[in-house]
């Protein structure tokens, strides 16, 4: 319990420095970042509320800089994000539609590519020098290549040319759509349909990843005593390696915490490739339009969605592993 | 830092280059690699136009590869076989002194978290952790977006940049490293004889991370080669800064994938994959000469098959009797 304590402890801090380095990114930047944004802006009218709105996010009004950060933080507790420039809806609205795109996509992803990926590395550890073995370096191929070329590549291979998925958007939309948005299953299976490449495009870049930390734990969980008396022990092969594999996965789970926000970025830029209707697009459009409060508002929203990614490791972590819940 | 440290590096008949380079793995990766660093240097000199040179200001069909334009022309007419040779050098420049910034940041704070202990360690360690949660991509992009047009051109902030978002990676493993070497004999003996806390952590404890060092480097450059081809291909660098990532943003603009112009979109991206593949061989390489454990045999030497490993126990095969981890 006291070691979750720590952990929470962590957690306040890191998302308190997200947030103060949100609110000092803007402030750094050469030039006045209000200044930038003027100059950058496509549209040609705002109302005088809208300039002092930004004057408080971005600085050069008449308030000093501690006077701003109290403001910003008292905003930030109320949920207010700004509001968009270029869409004229609250930030916290427009995040609010893109976010579960984002988190499915994510999820799902990173579920299937943690169980291939946990499965593959547990054969390839188990049969060392197998076939799998000759595998490996292919699967780094695709987490060696960025993401962007990698989902280009699907989209043109099996959207593009070979016809077989759609290749943008997250579901059919315009006159000819027959599907309607809702809990119906045409349109459920329309979402997985166009979900399928973007989600193999962040699943395949991740699970290299999981393969050789599964299979390099697995070599050395396999050398440890207790898996060679479960074989003395005259236990059948599988379950032998049933040991080994689930001592095996812990450090896994824990390595998983250091490539999260890559994957989370990966996928932001996956879905800007696919044109799919979660924050990555949005953070494009708003990259675009010089929309500053939505995409200070992406970041802030993102990392914490990676921070929470983490917590949720972390309790996995500590229900899986009595020494974890011991330590102090 | 390397002259000093030679006398303590291994040396044993045969060298150590010739073993890194009979990895077939690291010998590939670093064919190719060598291949794009002389691209990078030479490449803009002996591009035949430069890179905004149009061959005709009429013309708006891109065409294919042909004996005058060897990989073909974009809707403007640019040649974009130079486009491509003078792309290299930004990227890498960038990449390597992301991976450079990023390894220094990492050993300063990941070796004196992990040698220091205590209230340094928990102050660094949170740091890194923080870090590690950040998004860095996504800071790049709105960082870059609210830089004045002017800056985004420039290679080392960029590189800097990037480096910001890329060290803690290192940081967390060096650390752990650190921990595990510092209550080792040898650097209890160090400290006992009175060796300085400096002295002590560059010239015992470095030497022992270096390949953890090499290793979080390249996965840096890999990093930063992803980072500023990815920013370039959405616009949000200088378009004046020809690079690999730019004539993919063009190409995006100009909707090239969807109207079948291969030669525009294709090279390019090739460029940028491979380079990433030979870093990765290499890092792959690396990872298995420090730890043979972890290496696979498919073939042993002279094509017999390599020996079955069993449960428990790891073959030692003949032909890596040089070798010592």
């Amino acid at each position: 319990m006291r070691a979750l304590l720590r952990r929470l402890w962590f957690y306040l801090i890191a998302a308190y420095a997200a947030v103060t380095l949100n609110f000092f990114i803007p402030r750094m930047v050469p030039g006045s970042a209000l200044q930038n944004f003027l100059a950058k802006m496509n549209t040609a009218s705002l109302t005088p509320a809208q300039l002092q709105a930004l004057q408080a996010q971005y600085g050069g009004g008449h308030q000093g800089l501690a006077a701003q950060y109290v403001t910003y933080l008292g905003n930030l507790f109320q949920g207010d994000l700004g509001v968009s420039t270029s869409l004229s809806a609250p930030v916290s609205t427009v995040l609010a539609n893109d976010l579960p795109w984002t988190i499915g996509l994510v999820g799902s992803a990173t579920v299937i590519a943690f169980l291939v990926g946990t499965l593959i590395g547990v054969l390839a550890g188990w049969r060392r020098s197998g076939l799998l073995d000759a595998l490996l370096p292919a699967a780094t191929f695709f987490q060696a290549v960025p993401y962007f070329i990698l989902a280009s590549l699907l989209m043109l291979s099996f959207g593009f040319y070979g016809g077989a998925f759609p290749t943008g958007g997250a579901y059919d939309t315009g006159r000819y759509a027959t599907v309607t948005p809702g809990w119906n299953w045409p349109f459920i299976a329309n979402v997985i349909d166009h979900g399928a490449l973007p989600a193999a495009t962040v699943a395949l870049a991740s699970v290299a990843g999981w393969i050789l930390g599964m299979r390099n734990m697995m070599i050395t969980t396999m050398d440890e005593d207790y898996v060679l008396v479960a074989a003395a022990k005259g236990l059948p092969r599988h379950k032998v390696v049933a040991v080994a594999a689930r001592n095996a996965l812990l450090p896994s789970i824990s390595n998983f915490a250091l490539s999260i926000s890559l994957v989370v970025t990966g996928s932001i830029v996956t879905e800007i490739v696919f044109n799919y209707a979660g924050v990555g697009r949005e953070i494009f459009n708003a990259a675009q339009a010089a929309d500053y409060p939505v995409m200070q508002g992406i970041l802030l929203v993102v990392t914490f969605t990676v921070l929470g990614a983490n917590l949720l490791a972390d309790l996995v972590y500590v229900a899986l592993d009595p020494r974890a819940r011991k330590v102090a | 830092m390397s002259p000093v440290l030679r006398p303590r590096l291994p040396r044993r008949a045969g060298g150590g280059r010739s073993r890194l380079l009979r990895t077939p793995k690291v010998a590939v990766g670093s064919l190719i690699l060598l291949f794009f660093v002389l691209l990078a240097l030479f490449g803009p000199m002996v591009a035949p136009h430069s890179t905004d040179w149009r061959a005709s200001r009429l013309d708006n069909v891109p065409h294919p590869p042909s004996g005058r334009f060897w990989l073909g022309t974009d809707v403007q007419q640019h040649d974009l076989f130079s486009q491509l040779l003078a792309g290299g050098r930004d990227t890498l420049l960038i990449a390597f002194v992301a991976g450079i910034i990023a390894t220094v940041l990492s050993v300063l704070v990941g070796v004196s978290a992990g040698y220091l202990g205590g209230r340094a360690d928990e102050v660094l360690s949170i740091l890194t952790n923080i870090f590690l949660a950040l998004p860095g991509l996504l800071i790049l992009m709105v960082v870059m977006k609210m830089m004045p047009d002017g800056d985004t051109g420039n290679p080392l902030l960029i590189g800097a940049v990037i480096a910001l978002s890329a060290w803690a990676w290192g940081a967390r493993v060096l650390r752990a490293q650190t921990l595990a070497l510092r209550n080792q004999d040898y650097v209890e003996s160090a400290r006992v004889v009175g060796e300085g806390r400096v002295r002590i952590i560059l010239f015992e404890i470095l030497p022992n991370l270096l390949p953890i060092l090499a290793s979080s480097f390249i996965f840096t450059v890999i990093y930063g080669i992803g980072a500023y081809a990815s920013l370039s291909w959405l616009g949000l660098i200088n378009p004046t800064n020809a690079s690999w990532g730019t004539m993919l943003n063009t190409a995006q603009q100009f909707s090239a994938t969807t109207s079948g112009t291969w030669w525009w979109y294709g090279p390019p991206a090739l460029c940028v994959a491979f380079v990433g593949i030979a870093l990765a061989l290499l890092n792959f390489g690396i990872d298995e000469i420090v730890n043979p454990r972890m290496r696979s045999t498919r073939r042993g030497p002279g094509g017999r098959r390599g020996p079955r490993f069993q449960l428990g126990l790891t073959p030692v095969v003949r032909a890596e009797e040089g070798i010592r981890s």
